[in-house]
């Protein structure tokens, strides 16, 4: 009996010793140095390893801000202007300060206002759908509504409005990572200035057809009748292929397009309430206007 | 026992309503939308403007490289608009409009030239006929017959094979022309003989057209060099390689072509536009589209002219039947849903198909049970259920490390999945994706 | 809801489905059903009605509150499941083992792993498995045929002829004295023995591998190369001492070997995609089969043998792909 007890130690032990002088060897072996500020930028970041900044992971991206001499042009878009400058301060290199982004769906196509002309059966992604067609209503630009943008965020700044069949924003939430952008397969999805009180101006269509066409196929399709370029007092307004387009840079965000626009493309968010009310159709779904008037009270 | 490929392939219902239905042919259209890319390779490039007349056979859009076709304008008129239309893929593509002149006769008769046997061009001659007269694949690949037809001089050929397979469900253009102009395909075959330096061609016909099949027999009788090899019936019998392999048992390496087994494949359709570009010097501008589906009327074959909406095709045939929810340009298996009835007929077309809602509906999509099918039915002895699998995860290196690359795109795993999944959806993708 | 419909290629599809293959199966096994009621009486009924109402309701309660995922229980898989179990059970079995039977194939064999189709063993295998190591003495009492007709208390039990092989050899005894003690083949064929539901008439048992052969749901593979290895083997011993081996036939007819063959090593989901892999598959499970049989603890080996082959799926599925089209060719190329 006690024979068993002691060969049991025995062999236990033995096992032990030999485990650890193979972990001894093999850890001054094959020893890796580590720049030991590789850790403390990588600490400072926020961990989400969301690949926004371009590289795989945030410690692939603390490596890089390591290595390069001049890191003014990488930015981490989830931690912002001051992890990048408390990052500046370890390092001792400069960085530049970047407008907070936020992504901004270029379409206002609900189901309401685009009627589905036809109906896909497939996979639930967006990208294999358009492969296949350009989509279930005559709008070739439009959103899929499949919703693979909203699978992409990592934040959980996204959600599919069932009723509208499109995908909303939480512009509280969303880091401008670009995930949601890269998954896209129309680019409908594109990265905006914040602005203060994230008030934004921007044309929500892509369709490039001529007007009537555009119209057809949905009601709230910017059709290229250059009237809010003619209003805009700052030359921010650019048309292309019948689409209007609004520089973020240079618009004074003066609300004058919004209110000429007269298919409602042009929206706005975030402002007070006119005295002469501008009826939007974005505003008209209630989940729509929830979210907004979270961020109102917020800002 | 009949040849055919040894594994895999399907054998859906065949529903070949009108293999007794002699060609007619259509009405020449208004307006004829012309796409500039109707062929595999780069697109042509428009040599026409705004506003410009137009001849009957005169090019109108010039090759734009070594893989590209010439196109010619389908009727006499003017063009209108070079506009982007709506085709079967429901994205706008370039497309030269034109407007027929009412008052060109040359637009409405129906010239049937006398048969003309002797073989009086060159090769070279017959290469340059064949390039300028813009023919492609007329199987549905679409790529251009010259650049097959351009062998280089280490290659050994020894065989021309005449694909008169036509195995797609439905689809009878191919069975027709081979019924109604037998005596000029067999010409056309003995021109690409004549080009390619070579003696043999075996013209391979699927045995559910056996009176295709004995037609040639008759008409071959006295030619040592074409054969007719009769097939078992069997889907994708009609794929290059499925057809090398069934007729010559050679086994087209992977990633190779036909091409590399001393094989050049060309399909009737396509013999038959040699024939009379070389012999009439007539470019291809109509080809035969089977107007088809269970619940129509009078299903039926067409001469049609090359940018036909297909809207005029439907017309003809009495208007789309109620309870239709699929119009397919092409066959079922391989051919495209179409959005919009305004889509051009191209040179890529040779059906289109209504399907019923019955049978046009997918069913839902549950989880692989692992039965294996797909992998049993793949012709090319891929595993569809992995490569979905591989294509879900973004898995792209695994999946070309797989062979999706070589997949020929024929359906049968989707048609037999017992899960009903759409496997072709996501190798597809997959496809698309693994090439960068 | 607009009708024009888009979809890829092809626009049409086969008619067989997950749900015809699962109900096919069921017809399959309808023969050898009828037998067992007809041999045990109401006990089979009963032992059936229990397993495959326990199953289903699992896979219910299983899929609505604990993962929350769309119900899928009228895909007849768990139905399957449940019967297959019932046909790996003797007709006495206390009602709640079969309930914790069931509890076990459902929640631990399926859909712990992922539910239908992602499952690596075979659940109802695993439930009968569970059940015969935790309950060795319930699950290897049999009913004796003939004198429980119509019983369903107070049944006679005894050992199956397996069991009676095994236990005689083992005791000493030679083939020739344990004749007088074992249904002759012509009764095993029919039916009239011991054992679980299921195993009884190898003919009813036939009679639905040939439904399952000619409808396609089965491939001849598997069947037939499991079989030929127990015979092979099995054949071999035999020749060399008739005295301390059982003849093949005896041993493809007994026990659950043709019911594993056919119906439980054939599960679509458990065994390899490929035909290569199949025979691999196969070839192993007969090897297994016989090894347990001739010199293992237990007189019957066909389930572990099945359940230790389905562990090596995956690889065989890795391993035997089928040959892709134009690879490892000698044509020449020019």
């Amino acid at each position: 009996m006690s024979d068993s007890i002691l060969n049991s130690i025995i062999l236990l032990a033995s096992l032990g010793t030999i485990a650890a002088v193979v972990l001894y060897i093999v850890s001054k072996k094959f020893y890796v140095y580590e720049d030991p500020l590789i850790a403390e930028v990588d600490d400072l970041l926020p961990a989400a390893n969301c690949a926004g900044c371009g590289s795989p992971g945030c410690k692939a991206f603390a490596e890089k801000l390591v290595a390069t001499d001049d890191i003014s042009d990488l930015f981490c878009p989830v931690g912002g202007n001051e992890v990048m400058k408390s990052i500046a301060n370890l390092l001792g290199k400069e960085v530049n300060e970047k407008e907070p982004m936020v992504a901004v769906l270029l379409c206002n196509g609900s189901c309401e206002v685009r009627p589905k002309t036809t109906q896909f059966q497939g996979p639930d992604s967006c990208a294999i759908s358009a492969m296949i067609f350009s989509g279930e209503t005559d709008c070739q630009y439009g959103c899929l509504g499949k919703g693979e943008c909203v699978d992409a965020c990592d934040f959980e700044a996204m959600y599919m409005d069932k009723e509208t069949g499109l995908p909303v924003i939480i512009t509280d939430q969303c880091t401008a990572c670009g995930a949601c952008v890269a998954a896209c397969p129309k680019d409908i999805i594109e990265m905006r200035p914040k602005n203060k009180r994230d008030l934004k101006i921007y044309v929500a269509c892509m369709n490039q057809e001529k007007g009537g066409i555009a119209k057809k196929a949905c009601s709230v399709a910017c059709i290229g009748c250059s009237k809010c370029l003619k209003v805009c007092p700052s030359e921010a307004i650019t048309i292309d292929n019948f689409l209007a387009y609004i520089d973020a840079d240079a618009c004074t965000l003066c609300r004058k397009c919004v209110e000429v626009c007269p298919t409602h493309a042009i929206i706005e968010t975030n402002f007070p309430p006119k005295k002469v009310k501008v009826k939007t159709h974005f505003n008209a779904s209630p989940s729509q206007s929830k979210v907004e008037l979270k961020t109102e009270n917020d800002a | 026992m009949l040849k055919t490929f040894p594994k895999g392939g399907i054998h859906p219902e065949e529903n070949k309503l009108t293999s007794t239905k002699e060609i007619k042919k259509l009405p020449t259209p208004k307006i004829v939308y012309v796409p500039i890319s109707q062929h595999i390779g780069i697109p042509s490039e428009i040599i026409v403007a705004k506003k410009e007349k137009v001849q009957i056979g005169q090019v109108i859009a010039k090759s734009a490289g070594f893989v590209s076709s010439n196109i010619h304008a389908p009727v006499a008129g003017t063009v209108t608009k070079l506009d982007k239309i709506i085709d079967s893929s429901g994205y706008k593509k370039q497309c030269i409009v034109i407007k027929t002149d009412e008052k060109d006769p040359s637009n409405y008769e129906d010239i049937v030239y006398p048969l003309k046997t002797e073989i009086i061009l060159s090769p070279k001659e017959i290469l340059q006929r064949i390039t300028d007269s813009g023919i492609v694949g007329l199987g549905g690949a679409t790529f251009p017959s010259h650049v097959k037809l351009n062998v280089n001089k280490d290659k050994k050929i020894d065989h021309l094979l005449i694909n008169g397979v036509e195995c797609e469900p439905y689809l009878t253009a191919d069975h027709r022309l081979m019924l109604e102009r037998a005596k000029e395909i067999v010409i056309g075959v003995k021109i690409l003989l004549h080009a390619l330096h070579i003696e043999k061609a075996i013209i391979g016909i699927e045995n559910n057209k056996k009176n295709a099949i004995q037609n040639f027999k008759k008409l071959t009788k006295n030619d040592k060099g074409i054969q007719v090899a009769s097939l078992a019936v069997k889907y994708p019998q009609g794929g290059e390689k499925q057809l090398v392999r069934a007729v010559l048992k050679r086994e087209v390496p992977k990633n190779r072509l036909p091409l590399d087994v001393g094989v050049i494949v060309h399909n009737v359709g396509t013999i038959y536009a040699i024939y009379q570009a070389v012999q009439h010097n007539k470019p291809l501008i109509e080809r035969v589209v089977t107007v088809t589906g269970k619940k129509l009327e009078d299903p039926s074959n067409y001469w049609v002219k090359i940018g036909t909406p297909i809207q005029n095709l439907l017309d003809e045939v009495g208007g789309i039947p109620e309870n239709t929810s699929k119009i397919l340009n092409g066959g079922p298996m391989m051919g495209k849903a179409v959005k919009d009835t305004h889509a051009p007929v191209t040179k890529a077309t040779s059906g289109i198909v209504l399907i019923a809602d019955d049978e046009a509906s997918r069913g839902k999509a549950i989880n692989c049970i692992r039965c294996g099918e797909c992998v049993y039915v793949c012709p090319m002895g891929l595993e569809p259920h992995l490569l979905m699998n591989l294509t879900e995860k973004h898995l792209w290196e695994r999946a070309k490390s797989e062979d999706i690359m070589t997949c020929i795109e024929c359906g049968s795993c989707s048609y037999v999945c017992p899960s009903h999944r759409p496997l072709l959806d996501y190798i597809l993708f997959g496809k698309k994706l693994s090439k960068n | 809801m607009p009708t024009t419909i888009i979809s890829a290629s092809p626009h049409v599809h086969s008619s067989r489905t997950s749900k015809r293959l699962m109900y096919d199966v069921l017809i399959a096994l309808s023969p050898a059903f009828l037998v067992s009621i007809y041999v045990f009486g109401i006990g089979a009924l009963l032992v059936t009605a229990v397993a495959v109402a326990s199953c289903i309701f699992f896979e219910f309660v299983i899929q609505k509150y604990l993962l929350k995922t769309a119900i899928t229980i009228t895909d007849g898989s768990a139905l399957l499941t449940g019967v297959l179990l019932a046909f790996n059970l003797p007709s006495n079995l206390p009602i709640w083992m079969i309930i914790v039977g069931s509890l076990v194939a459902i929640g631990i064999a399926k859909s712990s792993f992922g539910g239908l189709g992602f499952n690596i063993f075979n659940p109802a295998l695993v439930g009968r498995v569970f059940l015969l190591i935790s309950f060795p003495v319930q699950m290897t009492s049999w009913p004796t045929a003939i004198e429980n007709q119509g019983k369903l208390v107070d049944a006679v039990t005894g050992a199956t002829p397996l069991g009676i092989v095994k236990e005689g050899l083992q005791m000493g005894e030679t083939m020739t004295s344990l004749a007088s003690q074992i249904p002759s083949n012509m009764d095993l064929l029919l039916g009239i023995t011991g054992g679980s539901l299921g195993e009884m008439s190898a003919l009813a048992l036939l009679l639905g591998g040939i439904y399952l052969l000619i409808r396609k749901v089965i491939s001849w593979h598997i069947p037939i190369m499991m079989l030929g290895t127990i015979t092979l083997m099995t054949g071999i011993f035999w020749l060399v001492n008739p005295d301390l081996y059982a003849s093949p036939m005896f041993h493809i007819l007994t026990g659950g070997a043709l019911l594993g063959a056919i119906y439980m090593a054939t599960d679509l989901v458990t065994s390899p995609m490929t035909r290569k892999g199949m025979v691999i598959f196969a070839v192993g499970i007969g090897v297994i089969t016989v090894v347990i049989r001739l010199f293992g603890a237990y007189p019957e080996g066909v389930s572990f043998a099945i359940l230790i082959m389905n562990a090596f799926v995956p690889l065989i599925n890795t391993y035997f792909k089928p040959r892709r089209f134009g690879s490892k060719i000698k044509t020449k190329i020019v």
